[in-house]
């Protein structure tokens, strides 16, 4: 029984590892400026992860296949060195381990999170609602118009609560169901929630980030490839979360202007 | 694998008296004779009690640090933070629940000379318990009459965070004064029967004590941060 | 030999005669830690039950699902299971397993049966507290479960309850009114159980160990549970005010956590400038040491049934038990790791990050030294020390995908997908079930005198073993795929190739839930047929195996308490009776000491 439950154990631990070595499932090719010290931080991380889950698990099936065949009688031995080389192998293998982990992740953090956004970057905002995004660019005078919460509604398609009647910076604002951005271009993203919690994913963009009811958030962000991506809601927000998405498409710098054209034609 | 002969175990001893009926049964926990001699009440404290009020104090603690955390960042992010007066009742109210400390330690004396079997020197020891007990009752009726004084200038649970905190944290706390007030009576109620032990005694003023301490300290940052 | 009265004083109660006082209203530390047993029993039976449609409907979400209506005529009309109703399903799933399961049974079941027998005391100090506990929590388990039948069914908003949507009330969706309510009267009730609970197992262990009982001498179990309980009292000590401020903001109309200006189904929200990540602060500041809650018993349960059927003591009985405790100090420091995408200042990020990774270190010691005591060991294979042995592997698992979860900068691809499920599912679900079985199997002799079928057990082992690796490891791929969690169908075009792993999952899921029925009969067959299990029959060393009858007599050591004279494992000696010295055994022996 010990021998079977030692090789399972090994052949499970390889067979995990099998899909993570062939990319089987992976993350999806990055598109922005600022992944790739995440891709590296997550594959440094999945060797360093990857070679104490196989050790460990190879190492306990060797023990177990081994030390359970004792013959009656037999005195029990101890591990040579005993407890105090766990903890000193412990301490420095691991922690090093982890906090040279740390250290560059936390790196690889402060590039994205601790840098502000180029003077020149775009605006665009960005509005999460049960169960949809609302975008919202600027116009030709550059400048978002207020928002009135008690305007909005689903029914007359005010869904930001802008009063165009009279506000002259929220005329020309002009609102879409789907997100374009022009490649090679910083993008500031204002986030505002409507009700409850959302999230704005974009795996490609490796981009994540909560909505904060009642906190305006922004983050901001440079994509690279031309392309039609998926945007998705990560927070729980209700009975309709799983379909709440929409696509972000970045496009060649003549395209988007294009597109932000016939936009404002509909509006 | 060290060879040592394994010394026999220090036991350490614990000053307990006997219980005087050998085998207890469930009420009474076999503490005191049927006839109820008073010298027969224990006199050392057993320790789950004593250990036993700390771990509640340290729980109690955790809540109300908890609470304490919830106002200063509900009070910190928000623009709609109205400050308002407290009722002037609650300084009176502070003043007799500390008096019901004081009379409870008198009475806490009383009760141990009692037990020390000079009864002739006390003639009701349970007289300064009813007195804290009292003082316990005036101190929620004070903190009713705050109540009352605050929503009749409009201010409800509902009205402002401000408000808001100001009635969770008095019906708190309010709440674990009923409590104790629960175990004075049930101190008074044994010590009548004369099956009070005086574990139970302490336990119950160690209570009534942190009562006190919390109700000064909330009144201090109800004071500095409503 | 020893002077009985000193402990006399406490909890000395005679056993009572009635039914009543005997089984249901009992103070019996022993007859409430098998009630506790029986209410985990009840919960994670319906919690695999939801897990099961939850599993059924994320393969086939168009699935007929015979008598569905009969559960939910709202939540399945026609036997099809709506949206809501699977996030219904998951909440409810997360909560009765979370709460009910993974805190009762390790926690407060064994540690109220075991822990008093395991110091060597006749009950707890404070029997009524230990009584009320029960049923306060069992009052949780009823008001959480009748959310099912109440308004328009339980809450929605996944066990983390994040406001606002769990704070503004029904008109954020099905479940958000009454059922939120109710959710969180449920917890605020379990937090009073188990605050009384850890106040009794607190006081035990410092103040009711017999004589020669040095803490030091205290089996890895009680240091676990004693542990468990110090941060058990401190976090359900922040949940309870929590949920009463979220119970305020939905009955009164207060604005604890509902900000201003929101506006849900045109209308704006009565509720002014309210902080959402306060109640994630306080939810967390508990959330974390929960998972710990969850997990330390479980590491004690398999230390100590490793060692008695290893046959040797580990290799540092101290270093356990301090491993134990930093576990303890650092789950507090850490919570902000669930909130590195909040909106959360990110230097806090930095800040929890660190703390995160550092607490990887005693949990590699524990591991380690697991296994370097299993290094020349005379190891006997059976059920209960597969299940020990199974958790090792477990908890390696679940444990190497922390690395990625702790550092923020790969927190953004994987936060909020199936690889933080099978993270935790991995690791404080699977590893801590499978703490939940050791227990079982090496305990249910001296709870219920007779013994479990081993030939059961290793069948119900090895369908859970392979099927729960079958389960979660693919979760892990799921979510470096981007496969978002919390969702009732794969409509987003990334994840519909996914659908198969999750086809996959659900075949997988439903064998080992029906391995789980392999268990429950083992269980009440055993209970009632089962052979006459004798007073040691792992020839174990603590004292829970020196009761005179199994199960143990009213007063545990049949009206005289034990005298400790050995530390709690003295396996690898030669005592009278073999290998293994009693604690409780007056004879000289050379003794095992720790090397370290």
């Amino acid at each position: 029984m010990a021998k079977i439950f030692a090789v399972t154990i090994i052949v499970i631990a390889i067979l995990s590892a099998i899909p993570i070595l062939r990319h089987t499932w992976w993350m999806a090719p990055d598109i922005s400026t600022h992944g790739a010290p995440i891709d590296e931080q997550m594959s440094e991380t999945m060797a360093e992860a990857g070679i104490s889950f196989l050790a460990s698990q190879i190492l306990l099936a060797i023990f177990i296949w081994k030390f359970s065949q004792s013959k009656p009688g037999e005195k029990i031995r101890s591990f040579p060195g005993g407890a105090m080389t766990m903890v000193i192998g412990a301490f420095l293998l691991v922690g090093t381990e982890v906090l040279a982990l740390g250290a560059f992740g936390a790196k690889a953090w402060a590039s994205i999170y601790f840098t502000a956004p180029a003077p020149n970057a775009m605006p665009i905002q960005v509005q999460a609602g049960q169960f949809a995004f609302y975008f919202r660019y600027p116009g030709p005078d550059g400048k978002f118009g207020p928002l009135h919460p008690d305007m909005i509604s689903e029914a007359s398609q005010n869904v930001y609560g802008l009063d165009i009647d009279h506000d002259p910076d929220a005329k020309d604002d002009i609102v879409t169901a789907e997100m374009a951005v022009p490649a090679n271009r910083e993008i500031h993203l204002l986030m505002h929630a409507k009700d409850v919690g959302h999230s704005f994913f974009v795996p490609e963009l490796r981009v994540q980030q909560d909505f904060v009811p009642g906190l305006d958030l922004s983050i901001h962000f440079t994509a690279t490839k031309v392309g039609r991506y998926e945007i998705v809601c990560t927070q729980l927000c209700g009975l309709g979360h799983y379909n709440m998405r929409t696509y972000l498409s970045v496009l060649s710098q003549q395209d988007f202007e294009d597109w932000l054209k016939k936009q404002a034609a509909s509006q | 694998m060290a060879t040592t002969i394994h010394e026999p175990p220090r036991i350490e001893e614990r000053r307990h008296p006997s219980p005087i009926s050998g085998s207890g049964n469930g009420s009474g926990r076999g503490l005191v004779p049927a006839g109820g001699n008073l010298r027969s009440v224990q006199e050392y404290a057993p320790p789950p009690a004593s250990t036993g009020i700390w771990v509640a104090l340290a729980a109690i603690t955790m809540s109300f640090a908890a609470l304490t955390s919830a106002l200063v960042v509900r009070k910190g992010g928000a623009p709609d933070w109205r400050h308002f007066t407290l009722p002037s009742i609650l300084y009176a109210n502070t003043l007799v629940l500390l008096a019901s400390s004081v009379t409870l330690e008198i009475s806490r004396r009383r009760v141990a000379t009692f037990m020390g079997g000079l009864r002739s020197r006390v003639a009701n020891p349970a007289r300064w318990l009813y007195v804290t007990l009292s003082l316990g009752l005036l101190f929620v009726a004070g903190q009713y009459a705050a109540w009352r004084q605050l929503s009749a200038q409009g201010l409800y649970l509902a009205t402002n965070p401000s408000s808001s905190f100001f009635y969770v944290f008095t019906a708190a706390h309010a709440l674990h004064v009923l409590g104790g007030l629960g175990g004075l009576a049930r101190v008074i109620r044994k010590l009548n029967q004369f099956v009070l032990r005086r574990s139970t005694l302490d336990a119950t003023s160690r209570y009534w004590h942190f009562m006190d301490v919390l109700w000064v300290y909330l009144l201090v940052l109800l004071l500095m941060k409503l | 030999m020893h002077d009985m009265s000193a402990h006399a004083h406490v909890a000395h109660h005679a056993p009572p005669t009635s039914f009543i006082r005997k089984h249901i209203f009992s103070l019996d530390h022993k007859v409430i830690g098998k009630q506790y047993y029986g209410l985990a029993l009840l919960a994670v039976f319906v919690g695999m039950f939801l897990s099961w449609l939850m599993r059924l409907h994320l393969g086939w979400t168009n699935l007929t699902i015979p008598g569905l209506h009969l559960l939910s005529s709202n939540g399945a009309p026609g036997n099809v299971m709506t949206p809501e109703y699977y996030l219904q399903l998951m909440t409810m799933h997360a909560t009765i397993m979370v709460f009910f399961v993974l805190t009762t049974a390790p926690f407060a079941a064994f540690g109220n049966y075991f822990l008093p027998i395991q110091v060597g005391a006749e009950d707890m100090p404070f029997p009524r507290f230990n009584m009320m506990s029960f049923w306060i929590t069992f009052a949780g388990f009823v008001v959480l479960v009748s959310s099912f039948f109440v308004g328009d069914g339980p809450t929605l908003g996944g066990w983390t309850q994040y406001a606002p949507l769990s704070a503004v009330g029904s008109v954020a969706g099905p479940g958000e009114g009454s059922g939120v309510v109710l959710w969180a009267i449920s917890i605020a009730l379990f937090c009073v159980g188990q605050l009384l609970g850890s106040l009794n197992f607190i006081t035990t262990t410092l103040d009711m160990r017999t004589k020669g009982m040095s803490l030091w001498r205290l089996p890895l179990s009680t240091w676990a549970w004693f542990i468990t309980s110090v941060m058990g009292l401190t976090a359900f000590a922040v949940l309870m005010p929590a949920c009463i401020l979220l119970i305020l903001d939905h009955v009164a109309g207060t604005s604890f956590f509902v900000p201003s200006n929101l506006v849900i189904s045109d209308q704006v929200q009565p509720h002014s400038g309210g902080s959402t990540l306060l109640w994630q602060h306080l939810f967390w500041f508990f959330g974390h040491p929960e998972v710990y809650i969850a997990i330390v018993p479980g590491m004690g349960i398999i230390s100590h049934v490793l060692i008695a059927n290893m046959r040797r003591p580990m290799l540092s009985h101290r270093t356990l038990i301090y491993s134990f405790g930093a576990l303890a100090v650092l789950s507090y420091m850490v919570y902000g790791h669930h909130m590195f995408v909040s909106g959360m200042n990110p230097v806090s990020s930095i800040a929890f990050s660190f703390p995160t990774l550092i607490i990887t270190i005693p949990s590699t010691i524990l591991v380690l030294i697991w296994l370097g005591s299993l290094y020349g060991a005379r190891l006997r294979i059976n059920t209960a020390s597969l299940f020990a042995l199974g958790f090792i592997s477990m908890f390696i698992s679940g444990g190497v995908s922390g690395f990625f979860l702790a550092q923020p900068s790969i927190d953004i691809m994987l936060h909020a997908t199936y690889f933080v499920v099978g993270h935790f599912h991995m690791v404080m679900g699977v590893a801590a079930m499978f703490g939940i079985f050791a227990g079982t199997y090496f305990w249910f002799p001296k709870m219920f005198g007779r013994m479990m079928n081993e030939t059961l057990g290793k069948v119900h082992f090895w369908l859970t073993f392979v099927g729960t690796y079958c389960i979660f490891m693919p979760f892990h791929y799921l979510g470096l795929a981007g496969n978002v969690r919390r969702y009732q169908a794969f409509v987003v075009d990334y994840m519909q190739p996914l659908v198969p792993v999750h086809r996959f999952i659900t075949v997988a899921a439903l064998i080992t839930g029906a391995a789980q029925l392999i268990f429950l009969y083992n269980l009440i067959h055993s209970r009632f047929w089962g052979e006459p299990a004798p007073e040691n029959p792992w020839q174990a060393t603590s004292l829970e195996w020196s009761t005179p009858s199994s199960p143990p007599p009213f007063d545990n050591f049949g009206g005289k308490l034990p005298v400790v004279y050995h530390d709690p494992y003295q396996y690898g000696v030669e005592g009278s009776t073999g290998d293994y010295v009693m604690q409780d055994s007056p004879e000289q022996i050379e003794t095992v000491r720790d090397e370290g």
